[in-house]
């Protein structure tokens, strides 16, 4: 089923004048004394899908947290839109880990649509109004019968579809995925990855992936950073997983991924 | 103006306990307070924030200790004071410190509890004080009533301005800083609303049981509800309902009144516990 998506062999090059980008410039993140990555310098370009791999604790979950803002940083995030104008910072769409989500509380998807949307607090104010908006978003990632669900009782791949949904309202111009799918089925797991190709296809949005699974990333991403406390590598899907580098970090798990690569 | 409630009260409910004054004070405080709790402990318990709420007490209870050396101030002024800044103190320091949350909690929850003991017990004078402990809401005198209007106020408007941020923020952090919500400022916000009514009632309720009032309402309300809007008016209308009914049974059975209402709240979070099954979707 993803037979149709075409592979831009993109280059990580430096020149960004006609597709807009999202350059971000040697950024470094220290907590207390430890320096959890430095010099990171990563260029994406709308409409492609960057997957950022490297080992636990290489600081990928804490780069999207410091390209939000969420986390203290040196080093700069330049955004530049199509028409090659510096809009400042981008408009960031963030889907965090199934597993450091609570949804233990009587919160329904409607709920947090609507805790997002509006400005009126949600426990007053009636839903009627933002509904059909709602619904249309949902109806994008295949989640419109989930609209009055608690969010207790969605599944993992369920949960994460809603998420996604949430993001895209409004239309980000860069959308962050932090190991979205870990500890989602199988079903759940290719949907997502559906409707995120779907998406970037559709919507030229840049979108960077956090992922452990380098089996999808060889088949979807067109551009690899290798991560390790600072950027090891980085290029298409086939030269990063060639480079020697990766080689050793990933050892034995590289090979049929890249072979894999190499065939789609 | 007093008059006219105390007459329209006397004419709504037309029974023996309505006839003392300080029943009459003690309902509308009831009528007052117990919904705050209701509301915000909606977010204490979906925010998992129980021991934060119950190390608020501590520091409420340092405030007061701190307002009664320095003489002069109003203790409720210096209690007020504290307790905001103490909750806001906690709240910086758990966001910046690597720590869990607990310890960091618990560290100045008992630092604030010994310290408060140390100044009260000074001269060996620690019995005048004990009556916080467990608090008296029969208590109220008719110029604080006014002070629990504003409290009630400044509350609700408060949680209509923040709510929706803090929701988010309840159910992830980075979720919400994507939305461009700068979480600290909402979070030391609430934190200091919470503050400034956990040391308003403190007097009244109890440090012993405060903490209770601020868990068990909301505790009960989401075991039956399944949607924010629910949450709200479940929760609220527990907390107002066994505020009432503990302060009109404690008159009856000659009991301490905040003790009856945590009673008849955890009651109430029994029940729902047992309908749970028939309610959640």
């Amino acid at each position: 089923m993803f037979n149709k998506m075409i592979h831009h062999n993109a280059p990580s090059g430096e020149d960004c004048t006609k597709l807009c980008c999202t350059k971000i410039k040697n950024f470094g993140v220290k907590i207390g004394k430890t320096d959890i990555f430095s010099q990171v310098n990563i260029h994406i370009h709308c409409g492609q899908l960057t997957a950022l791999i490297g080992p636990n604790g290489a600081g990928k979950s804490t780069l999207l947290k410091a390209i939000l803002g969420e986390v203290g940083h040196t080093g700069d995030l330049h955004y530049v839109d199509a028409k090659g104008q510096h809009t400042g910072h981008p408009v960031i769409g963030y889907v965090p880990q199934y597993l450091n989500f609570d949804v233990s509380s009587p919160t329904s998807v409607m709920d947090i649509f609507m805790a997002c949307l509006t400005s009126r607090p949600v426990w007053l104010c009636s839903s009627k109004k933002l509904r059909p908006r709602v619904l249309a978003g949902l109806k994008r990632v295949k989640a419109e019968h989930l609209i009055d669900r608690r969010l207790g009782a969605l599944s993992g791949g369920e949960l994460q579809r809603v998420l996604l949904a949430l993001s895209l309202d409004p239309i980000p111009d860069l959308l962050l995925l932090d190991e979205p799918v870990s500890g989602v089925d199988q079903n759940g797991l290719e949907l997502f990855y559906e409707i995120v190709a779907d998406l970037r296809e559709k919507e030229d949005m840049a979108i960077i992936l956090i992922s452990h699974d380098l089996n999808l990333v060889a088949k979807h991403a067109d551009q690899v950073v290798l991560l390790n406390k600072k950027v090891v590598c980085q290029g298409t899907p086939h030269e990063v997983f060639k480079d020697e580098r990766a080689k050793k970090i990933f050892g034995m798990l590289i090979a049929p991924a890249e072979e894999k690569g190499v065939e789609a | 103006m007093l008059d006219t409630i105390y007459m329209l009260l006397n004419s709504l409910f037309p029974f023996q306990w309505m006839d003392h004054t300080f029943m009459k004070n003690a309902f509308l405080a009831v009528v007052m307070i117990t919904p705050l709790f209701g509301l915000l402990s909606t977010m204490v318990v979906s925010n998992r924030m129980a021991f934060f709420s119950d190390s608020l007490g501590h520091g409420a209870f340092t405030g007061i200790a701190i307002g009664v050396l320095l003489g002069g101030v109003e203790p409720l002024v210096s209690l007020v004071i504290f307790s905001i800044l103490f909750s806001l103190l906690i709240t910086y320091i758990k966001s910046k410190s690597s720590a869990s949350t607990d310890t960091i909690i618990g560290v100045f929850s008992s630092t604030a509890i010994a310290m408060g003991l140390m100044m009260m017990s000074y001269g060996g004078g620690f019995n005048k004080f004990s009556s916080y402990l467990i608090g008296d809401l029969l208590s109220i005198k008719t110029e604080e009533l006014l002070a629990l209007l504003f409290v009630f106020v400044l509350v609700v408007f408060v949680w209509v301005l923040i709510f929706n941020r803090f929701l988010m923020i309840s159910i992830n952090t980075s979720f919400a800083a994507s939305r461009g919500i700068k979480t600290m400022w909402i979070e030391m916000g609430f934190a200091a609303v919470l503050a400034v009514v956990v040391a308003i009632s403190i007097q009244w309720v109890g440090l012993l049981i405060i903490n209770s009032m601020l868990v068990l309402p909301a505790a009960a309300a989401r075991n039956i509800t399944n949607n924010v809007k629910q949450y709200h008016l479940v929760s609220v209308l527990f907390a107002l309902t066994a505020g009432l009914a503990g302060l009109i049974s404690s008159y009856y059975t000659n009991t301490a009144t905040g003790a009856t209402i945590v009673v008849i709240s955890a009651g109430l979070f029994f029940i729902t516990l047992a309908l749970k099954p028939y309610f959640i979707r």
